[in-house]
């Protein structure tokens, strides 16, 4: 991934836009992964300050949720449905091609940073099973072959879809 | 003129390609000099033929599908744009027999209209249900509700009138809606749709509750796996509050009702109604201990209403209707009807809204045209990962919430998901147990401890380890979980499990025969 490190002005003025709202956690550590793909250290003293929490807690809320990561990703985000639906139709034989194709296990980055690969329980689309979304694109009946063409696309893009 | 052609910009029919098949329509139109007007509509729902392009012709919407980018240089030279025959055509679409046979309430404009444009709201129908309970009083508005019967569409069933009248007689300085979008059950799909396709109509349905009950502030929680649906939404309440039908003067009524979106992060228990609270405070979404009733403390410790968006959802047509209308549907104690939703191995999917009383048989086998496989159909979970795998011994139970919890199984959320005769139920147990280990808040121990070790007893069983003596723990562990957990996670992980033993036990390896 390209995205340098987050400065903290930047961290603090993401933090700065959300601080008011009821609830403000989730909104903030939102944005802060849409910025940078992934929650940095940093972050958590300064939202924890700013919202009048403790470290634990803000840490507890990170690590409680699937959707946020403390390491950065690679350029792009896969993940591979693992519900019934998709486990009807062939889920099971998709995740191990992927796997496979990738050369990785499910959480880790294919070898030239291109690919972190993740499982996930449902993407909503079960009539077009089995599904993968890629950054924020959803596809539907995915089959060995369609899944090398998208990575092989993946692969010569620069990734800047992972923020989008 | 120009040719009016509609192509789905729902995110089922954009993960197979809808958006390039509306850049090669307006590529070719435009080299072949034809003037099309593409409007982005949502989905019909019949998944097997999405890309669905729809042309309108003097005799209607003509459906084409599925369409592919490469069919489009086809198509316009067969004249599609005038609703010309090609081995796509599907003919007139209301006349598609999948859409046809349906009873679509909820699901009325789904599809027809361009989600984001208040004209077309309007223009069918919109806001006709908000402005029948501005002129009534916030009592009678939840009196209708009560009296349509309708019951909590996010798989719970609790009465919604009752609900509303919880919160409306608990005085508060501050009350809130909370819109439950969190749908995270496998084989659902239908509150996406609806997001997607329909958003005004959801923000319609919860002003309604907020002018109903005093609630001044409105809350979707979203699931981050949908951010396709969050952005929809956020545009059309930044459209809606510009138009006035939010914001401090609700249609120029004088009361207030402010709305807004926000995403979760990925956490199945957040669709438990006080987990998701929870979340929207900014914590880890962990069950609370009931009571309180959120009715009475809910988001941030005050009166709250929170319904799921198939509830919200069918509220305006009940206003505009009047709440006999929807009571019509249905049969027993389950009136109105259900968006249920066909997945999994079947070669129809999609979207079937019927009345309760329709049974799995009509919609596996007249909607859903069978297994995609061309195999046998064995089951089908239905309501979600928690639901039970209903065998075809059972397909001719009718719908409906107490017949269905009288064969121990759900109806949920309306969550069908197929399966052919090569499924193997040991590993769908053991899946049903593993997705409760990832999934458990560990707040109580039933759920958190008991489905780790439903895992390892469910593999020893598989193994041929002492099996009647893990059967029987297995059977202890469930009863445990059953009655000791604090919500329906931990509480209702054993119904795929039980189910799948008692209809299936070859599957573990116990010989029927010799059982018997």
């Amino acid at each position: 991934m390209t995205t340098p490190l987050p400065k903290t002005a930047e961290l603090d003025a993401l933090i700065q836009a959300h601080r008011t709202l009821p609830g403000a956690t989730l909104p903030i550590l939102h944005a802060i992964q849409d910025a940078w793909g992934y929650i940095p250290d940093e972050a958590l003293p300064r939202i924890a300050t700013a919202l009048n929490l403790s470290r634990a807690e803000v840490q507890g809320v990170v690590s409680f949720y699937h959707h946020f990561r403390r390491t950065r990703p690679g350029r792009h985000v896969v993940q591979v449905c693992r519900a019934e639906s998709c486990l009807a139709m062939g889920a099971d034989a998709l995740e191990a091609h992927a796997r496979a194709t990738l050369g990785i296990d499910v959480h880790q980055t294919s070898a030239d940073g291109a690919v972190t690969l993740e499982p996930v329980y449902c993407l909503g689309n079960c009539a077009c099973s089995p599904s993968i979304r890629v950054d924020d694109d959803i596809h539907g009946r995915m089959s060995p072959r369609r899944f090398d063409a998208l990575v092989a696309e993946l692969r010569a893009t620069s990734g800047e879809g992972v923020t989008a | 003129m120009s040719a009016r052609i509609y192509v789905p910009i729902d995110s089922g029919a954009l993960s197979l390609g809808a958006e390039q098949v509306a850049r090669a329509i307006r590529r070719e139109a435009e080299a072949r000099g034809i003037a099309v007007d593409i409007v982005r509509n949502g989905s019909r729902g019949l998944f097997w033929l999405e890309t669905l392009v729809e042309v309108v012709t003097p005799q209607g919407r003509v459906a084409y599908g599925p369409v592919q980018p490469e069919d489009v240089p086809g198509l316009f030279d067969a004249g599609f744009h005038h609703g010309a025959a090609h081995p796509l055509c599907h003919g007139p679409t209301a006349q598609i027999p999948f859409l046809a046979r349906q009873e679509r309430l909820t699901f009325a404009r789904v599809g027809l209209t361009d989600p984001l444009s208040l004209d077309d709201y309007l223009a069918h129908g919109g806001f006709e249900g908000l402005k029948r309970a501005i002129a009534l009083a916030p009592a009678d508005v939840v009196q209708a509700v009560t009296d349509s019967g309708l019951r909590g569409r996010g798989g719970a069933a609790f009465p919604t009138g009752i609900k509303w009248k919880t919160v409306l007689d608990t005085p508060a300085a501050q009350k809130y809606i909370a819109c439950n979008a969190d749908e995270g059950d496998s084989g659902t799909f239908s509150d996406r749709m609806l997001m997607e396709g329909d958003p005004y109509c959801l923000i319609e349905g919860m002003t309604i509750a907020g002018l109903a009950v005093g609630a001044t502030q409105g809350y979707i929680y979203v699931r981050s796996e949908y951010p396709h649906a969050f952005r929809t939404l956020q545009a059309a309440i930044g459209r809606a509050r510009a138009a006035g039908w939010l914001g401090a003067s609700v249609a120029g009524c004088g009361r207030a009702f402010e709305l807004e979106v926000r995403m979760g992060a990925g956490a199945y228990i957040c669709g438990e109604e006080t987990a998701m609270l929870e979340s929207l405070e900014g914590k880890r979404g962990v069950v609370r201990a009931k009571p309180p009733l959120p009715a009475i403390a809910g988001l941030f410790g005050q009166p709250t209403v929170i319904n799921n968006v198939m509830s919200l959802a069918a509220v305006p047509l009940i206003l505009a209707r009047g709440a006999a209308f929807y009571r019509d549907y249905g049969l027993g104690r389950s009136r109105g009807t259900l968006p249920f939703q066909l997945a999994g191995n079947l070669r129809h999917t999609g979207l079937v809204e019927k009345a309760f009383g329709v049974t799995l048989r009509e919609l596996l086998e007249d909607f859903g045209g069978g297994s995609a496989s061309g195999r046998p159909l064995r089951t089908a979970q239905v309501g979600g990962p928690l639901g039970a795998y209903v065998p075809a011994t059972q397909f001719d139970v009718p719908l409906d919430y107490e017949q269905y919890a009288a064969i121990g199984a759900m109806v949920g959320h309306g969550g069908i998901v197929a399966f052919d005769d090569t499924v193997d139920m040991a590993k769908m147990a053991r899946h049903a147990m593993a997705f409760c280990v990832a999934e458990s808040c560990g707040k109580c121990t039933p759920c958190r401890i008991g489905s780790v070790r439903g895992v390892e007893v469910i593999d020893r069983i598989i193994a041929g380890e002492e099996r009647g003596r893990n059967l029987a723990l297995l059977d202890s562990l469930c009863d445990t979980m059953l009655a000791g957990s604090l919500c329906a996670m931990g509480g209702m992980t054993p119904y795929p499990v039980q189910s799948a033993l008692k209809h299936f036990p070859q599957d573990f390896g116990i010989d029927t025969a010799a059982a018997a």
